[in-house]
């Protein structure tokens, strides 16, 4: 049941909290097929587990059942050390919080996925300054973060997230701390970016951001709905 | 990643906190230091006051009234117990095995025409006095023979010759001792001082002379050289016989080099053990500083760790990261500990006592720097453990 065109194959994922009294069941069920050049938004509730379950795809986290493929390759059981292969290869984050090192510089946090990627050090400062004009930030190469606006800063982390040509972006929230106008202009790189091929993961609680998504999901009760129908077994 | 790439990402780190990579440099330094300046000064205090003792000679026996040993005795070396006769008895018991020279010691003022030396320390002895204290000898003219007993005669130091004579030749003049006149017939060696007192400003004259100007009838100590180091311990117990006929265990003291040395060497032992111990506790203190410092920055560096596994980084890359940062560290600190530590130890070497000895200064390293690696791997080998997502939001 592998096909070529499939980026995520998710099946039965749960995720369950705590133990015995203080155990939550975040995720229960969780069946999710995303095709590659996908834009797609997940919405639902705060609470209601979005995040927890972008941190399963991305693999920062760990589901408690359920098995998961990732362009092809089965996450589910890797070792720690294999999964940060997989993400450092496969998957680029956009973060609500941008999550960049304060005591580096934009090309310098840039350059951090490549570094571990093993790429040579001037082909990753060639790269990431291309990224980073490419996204507007050809004057600011040399600041740290908090010289940064925030719309800078998750322009930053989206040329992060570039800089080893995953197929996948994850983004949470990523207009979530900037005002109208930075957002409109992360989405409207988002979008370009999934013009360009890349498959995207959109995780908002704004409705108008959401629909800008081509297909839009809803995360309830830790489990998901499609246009009104529970996602199930396909 | 390569080594260079850890490397540059390593002094990034550090260059990038400089405070705390500061403070944490500081407290090793603190701890290398102190370590290294303490433990030089109590070696150095126990080879200069075993020297001291060595200089006086392997062979040396000495009987001084007064048991430090008990309470009782304490009080017999102020009563002055010992006599003449006692040094006369032995001097008769040792005539083939050892030389007896007894010693009164006396302050007084010395005056040549118009210069006057104060508080000069005279010594009154028997003709056997430099074969017994061997490092007194006798380097102009000659000290008095047993003829010259009873005779107003001085042997001078070259202390007392400066400051009476301007070390011009002092030979058959005529010098004050309290008020009383003698003939200079001998100049000693130069000997430095012992134990902060200079014996070189010292004067020595017959006992006999001594005992009739001061009056004083009884003797402060008898040094006795046994002719070979073979001999020293029969020559003890044989001291002892003869004394004990006469007086009780709490009257006198016979004592040894080795004896006296053993009991110096308790002392400086515990001295050292006391210092050691504050250069413990300043190196827990500095370690306490590090690790302070370093649990400080859990969160921070958490938080990274966090970042850094979300963008790929596998374990060993963070672990090798932290490893390399805390052995710059700590190798510099303990560096520039041992480079302070050392200096400061010459310099006290100068005005006080200290020898750096090679042990303490890889004590130190190694300990500081120990504690500097753990304290530096902690927060990371924690973090390393996490999922990134748990070290993202860490707290
Ligand atoms: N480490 C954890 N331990 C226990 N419970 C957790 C943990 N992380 C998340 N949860 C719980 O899981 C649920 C889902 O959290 P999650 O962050 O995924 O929500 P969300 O949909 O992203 O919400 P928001 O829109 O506010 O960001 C919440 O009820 C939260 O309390
Ligand atoms: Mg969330």
């Amino acid at each position: 049941m592998k096909a070529a065109d499939e980026i995520i194959r998710m099946t039965d994922i749960t995720k369950v909290y705590g133990v015995g009294e203080a155990e939550t069941t975040v995720l229960k069920d969780i069946h999710l097929l995303v095709k590659k050049g996908d834009f797609l938004g997940i919405t639902g509730r705060s609470g209601s587990g979005k995040s927890t379950l972008m941190h399963i795809i991305g693999l920062l986290d760990s589901p408690t059942s359920g098995s998961y493929i990732l362009n092809g390759t089965d996450v589910s059981k890797l070792k720690e050390d294999e999964q940060a292969f997989q993400r450092n290869k496969e998957i680029g984050f956009v973060f609500q919080q941008f999550n960049l090192l304060p005591k580096l510089s934009a090309l310098e946090n840039v350059m951090l996925p490549a570094l571990y990627a093993g790429i040579s050090k001037n082909e990753r400062a060639e790269k990431a300054n291309m990224l980073l004009t490419m996204l507007g930030l050809e004057n600011h190469i040399f600041k740290r973060p908090n010289q940064m606006s925030g719309g800078q800063q998750q322009r930053v982390a989206i040329a992060r997230a570039l800089i080893n040509d995953p197929e996948l972006i994850l983004a949470d929230e990523p207009t979530g701390n900037l005002d109208t106008k930075s957002g409109a202009d992360v989405m409207k790189t988002l979008k370009r970016l999934n013009d360009e091929g890349k498959t995207i993961i959109l995780i908002t609680h704004e409705h108008d951001i959401a629909v800008q998504a081509k297909k839009l999901i809803q995360l309830e009760d830790g489990m998901l709905i499609h246009k009104g129908k529970w996602l199930t077994k396909t | 990643m390569n080594a260079e790439e850890l490397f540059t990402l390593s002094l990034k780190a550090i260059w990038g906190n400089k405070m705390r990579s500061f403070l944490t440099t500081l407290g090793i330094i603190i701890g290398v230091f102190s370590i290294i300046v303490l433990i030089s000064i109590g070696t150095g205090l126990q080879s200069y006051i075993n020297k001291q003792i060595a200089a006086f000679g392997p062979n040396l026996i000495d009987v001084m009234p007064g048991n430090m040993n008990s309470i009782a005795g304490m009080a017999g070396s102020m009563t002055e117990k010992l006599t003449m006769q006692d040094a006369k008895n032995l001097k008769r018991k040792f005539i083939n095995t050892a030389k007896v020279a007894p010693t009164i010691q006396q302050v007084a003022n010395v005056r040549y025409k118009n210069t006057e030396d104060k508080n000069v320390f005279i010594i009154g002895t028997t003709a056997e006095y430099p074969l017994v204290a061997q490092n007194t000898k006798v380097k102009i003219g000659s000290f008095f023979t047993r003829g010259q007993e009873i005779s107003k005669v001085v042997v001078i130091g070259p202390t007392v010759l400066k400051k009476l004579f301007n070390d011009k030749p002092a030979l058959g003049k005529k010098i004050f001792i309290g008020n009383s006149t003698y003939s200079v017939i001998g100049v000693t060696d130069k000997i430095g001082s012992t134990f902060g007192i200079d014996m070189d400003n010292m004067v020595y004259i017959p006992i006999e002379v001594i005992r009739q100007q001061f009056g004083s009838t009884t003797i402060r100590e008898i040094i006795i050289a046994a002719n070979s180091k073979e001999l020293v311990p029969i020559v003890r117990k044989q001291t002892k016989e003869i004394l004990l006929k006469r007086l009780s265990e709490d009257e006198f003291s016979v004592e040894t080099s080795e004896s006296i040395s053993s009991t110096v060497g308790n002392i400086t032992g515990m001295l050292s053990v006391a210092l050691g111990g504050i250069a413990a506790i300043s190196l827990l203190v500095g370690g306490i500083g590090v690790a302070n410092i370093m649990l400080v920055s859990v969160t921070e560096r958490t938080k990274e760790i966090g970042i850094r596994k979300a963008l790929g980084a596998k374990r060993r890359d963070i672990l090798l990261q932290f490893l390399i940062e805390a052995v710059m560290i700590s190798v510099t600190g303990g560096v520039v500990g041992i480079i302070l530590g050392m200096v400061a130890s010459i310099a006290i070497a100068i005005v006080l006592v200290s020898s750096v000895t090679l042990w303490s200064v890889l004590l130190a390293f190694c300990f500081s720097v120990a504690i500097g690696i753990i304290f530096g791997m902690a927060p990371a080998i924690r973090a390393s453990k996490l999922s990134p997502i748990d070290a993202l939001r860490y707290e």
